[in-house]
């Protein structure tokens, strides 16, 4: 037995394993003393305790920020909706608790019949929701039976409301349910089922300083579930609140103006890029989203043939048409095509390979240099200097205008555009470029698309000369006790790629537009002001095509979309302007109208007081 | 190959222990899967049984061969289980945000649960080498560190880190037990503090210290981990002196107890047999724990020596983490009660202790 051998001896293991020993034993005791303490001294106390069941986890929603305007009115703030929820546990009986419960309130019975059947198998402990939004009659009435009506309980929750009924609804957006995909997301990793989150708008893109923190308590309730006390509680954290750069009686404004039409304006200021108005048309009304949509308003929304749900100013995209000559002259100018002083002489139509290209005006603008050329918007002017530069240089200039990329704007489906080129055709239709192709791209038409954003963006930067900012809606960002989360600063996203003088010479054209004698936008001259700007026509489809089908083009959706782009004062530009109708036919006459309007409510009439004082704080968290 | 002589020195003792505490998980886990719930849980319990009954074969196969074969072939056991940790890593089911899992058809396993086992078998065969009495000094914790940091880093990825640390825990334990050199005990404790200081101070965010914070004291966060202590803290206590009875406890019945058929089921027990039954648990942990501890002692090797305190401290430890932890002494850590709280690969990872435990035992007069 003992002759095998140790490299240590059994003896200095034993010591090592009392020591082990000991260890154990003092563990064994710190447990059974701690046993003793909560089973035999405190045991009473707890047995009561569980008796009752009486410790509850009730969650404090945290309020969702508040959405101002740049000048401190209130756009979007919370409405209290008191909810109605039931303790299975402690209503029993249920059925006479209900009934109880119904004839007090004057609550449909047979609702709630079915509302407690389909929570009957949820957690048994826990309150479940019987009715949303009572109603402070219902709620007095409620309250005042408490004690008839035990197991009962009226949460407040806060529902989202949008203060002005349809005000920039496809900015602000609206909120809903969060839904099991995004219940998923890292984002969204402190939510609950049936939180409400963000889903359009400002409200989706901004949700992360718009929702706040949950809170909880960890009450104890008597008998009948009620609250006797509160033991711990951990606030909630009221979301940020959020400043826009909206100028909201310009945003009225511009919706005003665009009722009854389909498209889109949108004012920024170009010093900047701050958004001043963004309206698309036709809009819904965000607070029918919050109660629940009916499925008729629902159908009527989703079926409507101009699209109301879509974001017209960021995702619709159109030919640009003649607005896109501005680009086309900076090109020219810019790579010495043409000078100032060349003219071109248009007889109405230009012969390119076998087909006739017409201009607008069919018994031409005669001899045209580069100033009456962007003024009248001679088509035969700009095919020759397109033709000249070829397509790749035109879509350069087009691409360093910000066209073709996205804007940026704190809005989500943003589109992105169309620049066409030689390589992008034959990717897209395995078709090669056809050289008559630059000629309808030079003014706008044939593969090119733009979002009217874009377009204001690339006016403002022509207007403070040559600086591309990113547009942006975020003015600041205050926590509910006012410290300043964010503060917007400019951010270029940038230059156009010409020289002073080639701007210079843009801006004359487009000032010719509107102030000139000949110019095509005469019609949004104002008293005051000076307004430069272009017009654009953009056809939906080719004018043959209008001539062969049998109605012509009186067939609305045949029509073509209107466009009108400006900045004024001309001199030192505030305002940077992009409005399209579609299906407006004349730029001149259904766009520009609606820009001089804005361009004279933002500078020429009286601002008024604002509403409520910049830096107010919403409602603390309760 | 078994020869007579193991049956009469075969540890019935150590056998009778596994039985009554085998007997102790399953009634409770019945209690706890059948009065909670509104539909009661019968299948875990069937389940449980089942790995029972695995764990017995495992356990049995554990005592057919000598122990001493484990010391030869450690590194063989060792890179298995860090293989099978890597699988994991790559192919591994994930539950819940983490990949434990390896899945055989209706059987998953949880390697990190196994890799316990290897690490301990390892380090008593370096340790068993290399143990002289005077301690360890920094040279000779070098391999050793290694040998623990390798499967511990890959358990915390998962990430675990409740296994994750009581494989630190045991390979601390088996470390201490085997003595460290004064000085060099001195100087590991000096720089754990010299390193620990500036992190706190210096390189840990706000949210971070205060993460850390609440995981040593739960009751900061009275939403979250707080709310199961104090409704597990309720569960013990309202047991008082005889308990509930059985399959009358109301905060298991009521599902207010978290996890209650696997970390919490502690509570569960003490909730229906009151002060008691827990004390009878607990003093049955005692027992085996000394008696292993015996086993050690009575082993005149020093690899199966290790390797007995080795497993011991394994076992005493998650006793020791899970009652604290539900009694609030401790913070809440994912560390199931040996033999009682519901799960497959802790309960095989226990019962293939027991079998090195019983092999160690009915080999200590066999010398060759």
């Amino acid at each position: 037995m003992s002759k095998y051998l140790k490299t240590v001896d059994s003896e200095w293991f034993r010591q090592r394993l009392t020591l082990v020993m000991v260890c154990v034993v003092a563990a064994a005791v710190i447990l059974i003393l701690r046993l003793i303490f909560l089973q035999i001294i405190k045991g009473q106390e707890y047995r009561r305790m569980s008796l009752n069941n009486s410790i509850r986890l009730q969650s404090i929603d945290a309020p969702r920020g508040l959405i101002f305007d740049r000048n401190g009115n209130l756009l979007v703030d919370n409405r209290p909706s008191f909810d109605l929820y039931i303790s299975m546990k402690d209503a029993r009986p249920v059925e006479d608790t209900i009934g109880r419960l119904a004839t007090h309130a004057s609550l449909d019975m047979t609702e709630l019949t079915g509302r407690v059947d389909g929570v009957r198998g949820a957690a048994y402990h826990r309150p479940q929701l019987l009715k949303r939004d009572i109603g402070r009659n219902a709620l007095a009435v409620v309250a005042a039976h408490r004690y008839d009506l035990p197991g009962i309980d009226i949460q407040i929750q806060r529902l989202r409301n949008y203060i002005h009924s349809g005000l920039a609804a496809h900015l602000l957006g609206y909120i809903g349910e969060i839904n099991t995909k995004e219940l998923q997301r890292e984002a969204y990793a402190d939510c609950r089922a049936g939180d409400l989150i963000g889903k359009f708008g400002v409200e989706r893109t901004l949700e992360d300083y718009l929702r706040g923190e949950r809170g909880g308590r960890q009450v104890e309730v008597n008998a009948n579930g009620q609250v006797v006390r509160v033991l711990r509680t951990v606030p909630a954290r009221s979301g940020h609140n959020v400043f826009l750069t909206i100028d909201s009686r310009l945003q009225q404004r511009a919706e005003e103006l665009m009722k009854d039409k389909a498209g889109a304006a949108i004012a920024l200021d170009p010093t900047s890029g701050e958004i001043l108005a963004l309206a698309s048309a036709p809009a819904f009304d965000q607070n029918d989203f919050i109660s629940g949509l009916s499925r008729d308003k629902w159908n009527a929304l989703v079926n409507n043939p101009h699209r109301p749900l879509e974001n017209k100013a960021i995702q619709g995209e159109y030919p640009p048409a003649s607005t896109y000559k501005i680009i086309t002259a900076m090109a020219g100018l810019q790579e010495g095509v043409i000078t100032p002083d060349e003219t071109i002489f248009c007889p109405g139509h230009y012969r390119f390979g076998k087909r006739n290209y017409r201009c607008w005006r069919r018994g031409g603008h005669g001899k045209v240099d580069l100033i009456k050329a962007i003024a009248e918007s001679c088509d035969v002017y700009f095919y020759q200097v397109g033709q000249r530069l070829g397509i790749d240089r035109l879509a350069w200039y087009a691409k360093a205008a910000g066209l073709g990329t996205a804007t940026g704007i704190e809005l989500g489906h943003e589109g992105k555009g169309i620049v066409p080129n030689a390589t992008w055709k034959k990717k897209r239709t395995g078709i090669a470029w056809q050289p008559g192709e630059t000629l309808s791209v030079a003014i706008g038409q044939g593969f090119n698309l733009v979002t009217p954003l874009q377009m204001a963006v690339f006016t403002a930067a022509v207007a403070n000369g040559g600086v591309r900012f990113r547009p942006t809606l975020v003015k600041r960002v205050v926590s509910w006790d006012g410290n300043e989360i964010l503060s917007n600063t400019p951010r270029v996203a940038g230059r156009l790629p010409v020289s002073p003088e080639t701007l210079t010479l843009v801006q004359k054209g487009m000032w010719e537009v509107v102030q000139g004698d000949r110019g095509t936008a005469r019609i949004a001259r104002l008293k005051d002001t000076q307004i430069s700007g272009k017009t654009g026509t953009a056809q939906v489809v080719s004018r043959e095509k209008i001539e062969e089908s049998e109605d012509g083009a009186s067939v609305h959706k045949y029509k073509d979309h209107a466009w009108f782009v400006a900045y004024a004062p001309s001199d030192a530009p505030r305002l940077a302007i992009a409005v399209i109708v579609e299906h407006g036919e004349h730029g001149s006459s259904a766009a520009a109208p609606v820009a001089r309007e804005l361009i004279k409510t933002y500078l020429e009439a009286p601002a008024d007081p604002p509403v409520m004082a910049v830096g107010a704080g919403g409602p603390r968290n309760g | 190959m078994v020869d007579r002589r193991y049956l009469t020195y075969f540890d019935w003792g150590l056998l009778a222990l596994t039985f009554l505490l085998a007997s102790i998980g399953l009634m409770t886990l019945y209690s706890a899967v059948m009065a909670g719930a509104p539909t009661p849980q019968k299948a875990l319990f069937t389940k449980q049984l089942i790995w029972y009954g695995i764990g017995l074969v495992a356990m049995l196969v554990c005592i057919l061969f000598n122990y001493k074969l484990m010391e030869r072939y450690a590194w063989l056991i060792y890179g298995g289980g860090i293989g099978l940790l890597l699988w994991v890593m790559f192919f591994g089911k994930t539950i819940g945000g983490s990949s434990r899992w390896i899945v055989f058809g209706p059987i998953s396993l949880q390697p990190s649960e196994l890799a316990k086992i290897t690490v301990i078998i390892i380090l008593a065969r370096y340790y068993g080498k290399y143990v002289s009495g005077r301690g360890f000094t920094l040279k000779g914790l070098q391999v050793p560190v290694i040998m623990t940091l390798v499967p511990f880093l890959l358990i915390v990825r998962q990430p675990d880190l409740g296994t994750a640390g009581l494989i630190g825990l045991i390979a601390a334990s088996m470390t201490l037990f085997v003595k460290i050199e004064k000085r060099t005990l001195l100087f590991i404790m000096g720089s754990g503090v010299a390193m620990a200081l500036p992190m706190w101070f210096f390189f840990l965010k706000e949210y971070q210290r205060q993460r850390i914070l609440t995981f040593i004291n739960p009751d900061r966060d009275p939403l979250g981990a707080g709310y199961h202590i104090i409704q597990s803290k309720i569960a013990i206590g309202s047991g008082f002196l005889t308990g509930k009875g059985f399959l009358e406890g109301t905060q298991n019945a009521l599902s207010f107890l978290p996890e209650q058929h696997t970390d919490f089921i502690f509570s569960v027990l003490a909730e229906e047999w009151g002060f008691l039954g827990a004390i009878i648990l607990i003093f049955a942990f005692l027992v085996f724990i000394f008696w292993a501890l015996n086993i050690a002692y009575s082993c005149r090797d020093p690899f199966g020596t290790i390797l007995a305190v080795g497993i011991t401290a394994m076992i005493a430890w998650q006793a020791v983490i899970n009652m604290g932890m539900v009694m609030g002494l401790m913070p809440v850590v994912g560390v199931p009660l040996p033999f009682i709280s519901y799960g497959g690969s802790s309960l095989l990872t226990t019962m293939i202790s027991v079998g090195i435990l019983l092999n160690i035992s009915m080999r200590r007069f066999m010398i060759e």
